[in-house]
Parts: C-alpha cells; structure tokens; sequence
C-alpha cells in the first residue's frame, strides 16, 4: 500500500512536469495564450494517431506549435494559421474540417443517420400502436 | 421480403467498408504538396555552409528531394539504394532535418553521400514548408518544378519500380533523364 502510494506520489509529480513544460510555451498575454490552447488542441498531429499537437509529444507537433507560435506573434489569424498548416499537411491536420465537397459526407453522416434512425423508430412505433391491446392480466405468480 | 433484404444489403455494404478500412495504413497521410509547385526554401549545404540549398537549386531539372538525419534508423536502410540511384545518375538533394552538423558530416563521409548537396535544417523549419513529419521521405520533383510524388519511408527497389518509374517516365521530355535507362525504365 505504500509503495503505491509512493509509486503515484513520482507518477503525480512526472505527470505534472511534463504538464509544466508544455505549460511553458505559449503567450505572456492571458487572451493570447487562451486562443493558442484553444487552436493547438484542434490540430491534428500529422504523426501519431489521433492526437492533437497539443497532446503529442512527437517531434513535429513541437514544431508545429512553434510555428503556430511564430505566426501568432506576426499577428495572423486562426483562419489564416489553420491554411497555413493544412497547405502543407493536407486538411488531415484539421480536426474540424471547411465544408466541402470532399467532407460533406464527414459533415452529413450524423445527421443523415439521425433522419434514418428516426424514420426506423417512428415505424416500429407506429407498428405497435396499431396492435390491439392485449386485456389478459398478467400472471402474478405461482398459482395458490 | 424487405424485412430481409435491407438488413442483408446495410450488412454487405457496412462489411465491404469496415474490410476495407482494416487494410488501409492508419499513418498514411495523403501529401497536400503533390502536384504543386516546390516551396520556397533556402538552407546552408551541411557539407559546406557556404554553399546554398534552395527553391533555384531543383529549378528546371527532374529530381529527388530525400529527407534524411542520422538519427534516422530507417535512413540506414535506404542509404545504399539511394547510393544506387546516384551512381546510375539521378540527382539527389538532401534534406537534413533535426540533425547534428558533424555528426551528418560523419554519416556521408562514412556511408557515402549520395547527394548533390544536402540542405542543413537542424530545426525542420525549411522541413514544415515541404510539410515533413520525420524520415525518410522522398520527394519526386519535375523539371518545371512541381512534386510529382511523396514517398513516405525507406525507398526500396520494389517502391521504386512501382511508384518513381511510371512517373518518370510520363513526365520525363526528351533529354530531361538522362539516367533513365541505368534505372531501369529502359
């Protein structure tokens, strides 16, 4: 029991030290810094699987960052920031993607499936109710 | 009959998808960058600092763009090939990325150096304009100056003959490779 308190104790304090140094970068300016969390967690690291660059730990999300922080600091916006990176790295990096021809079924598919499962629950619901109720009581337990 | 056939079809089509999707490689990502023109690079030589590596540099000739650093395993792997493609003529830039000067200027000097001239990018700045994740990536570039193809990991013979070849010699004009021949697209 206490070692695995011991073992959480140097696992907290790791875990917060890799926080820190991610924590580090970023902007003086509380504003700023916000708008750059925000964006770095809704970039897609071109490297590792599904995880943000705010996330990962591979190399080219750290650059990645740095180059966001760069552009960030010469003033651009996110629009501008976000085609900077999908020109290089395709709209992959973009965990919201424009609405284009090429996404729009990514963008349609929740709400196309909705409609579907709708339609299939208002016909089985529609079924039922033109059952005839059945009167018989229910059985109540063990004859006496 | 419905009640059947549109389960079994919805079955079918969400399997057909599903199969497919298990053979797709997750770490594919499509490049952004084939097909348009080469960006806008300028880095010293790793060989000689002096000398620059840039955009004029693979203007108006075919060639390849190889991403490379010594801390690449993989890189080990393709270097021979790439030693290969050299001898037999095809010009070959490197791109070395997150790198130690002296430690690349070792690696070609111990290995050989199968490059025209290696641009020296220790903090893949140049690397992020070629959209670059890690190594080795390989870069087809055209004689006006577009990439023709991206190839990520080591480039083998078998990648080669099925991915360079039909390329190159679509987009090869008259005099434009003249190593073609010692490649193998006769």
């Amino acid at each position: 029991m206490k070692a695995l308190a011991l073992v959480s104790a140097v696992w907290l304090a790791l875990a917060s030290c890799a926080f820190g140094a991610l924590a580090q970068e970023g902007f003086d300016d509380p504003a700023l810094n916000e708008r750059y969390r925000a964006l770095i967690s809704e970039i897609r690291c071109p490297k590792c699987l599904n995880e943000s660059i705010a996330e990962s730990k591979a190399p080219v999300a750290a650059e990645l960052r740095r180059e966001i922080r760069r552009l960030m600091g010469e003033g651009a916006s996110d629009d501008e920031i976000k085609e900077f990176l999908a020109s290089r790295y395709g709209e992959f990096v973009l965990y919201r993607p424009p609405l284009t021809l090429k996404t729009f079924a990514v963008w349609a598919a929740p709400f196309a499936l909705f409609v579907v499962g709708a339609f299939v629950f208002w016909r089985i619901l529609a079924a039922r109710l033109r059952q005839p109720l059945d009167d018989e009581p229910l059985d109540e337990g063990p004859p006496s | 009959m419905w009640r059947y056939v549109v389960p079994l079809v919805l079955f079918l089509g969400i399997g057909v998808l599903f199969w497919r999707g298990l053979g797709m490689n997750p770490n594919y990502v499509p490049s952004a960058l084939v097909g348009k023109p080469i960006p806008t690079f300028s880095l010293p030589s790793v060989t000689n600092p002096q000398e620059i590596v840039s955009t004029e540099t693979l203007a108006g000739h075919v060639s390849l763009v190889n991403v490379w650093g010594t801390w690449c395993v993989e890189c080990r792997h393709e270097h021979g090939f790439l030693l290969e493609l050299a001898r037999a003529g095809v010009p070959i830039y490197g791109l070395n990325v997150r790198d130690d000067r002296a430690a690349a200027i070792d690696w070609l000097s111990r290995l050989g150096d199968p490059y025209v001239s290696s641009g020296f990018d220790p903090d893949n700045k140049a690397g992020i304009e070629w959209g670059v994740t890690g190594a080795p990536e390989t870069f087809l570039i055209g004689r006006d100056g577009t990439i023709l193809h991206k190839h990520i990991s080591p480039l083998t013979p078998r990648i080669w003959q099925r991915d360079f070849l039909p390329l190159l010699k679509e987009h090869c004009g008259p005099g434009d490779c003249p190593f073609l021949a010692a490649v193998g697209g006769s």
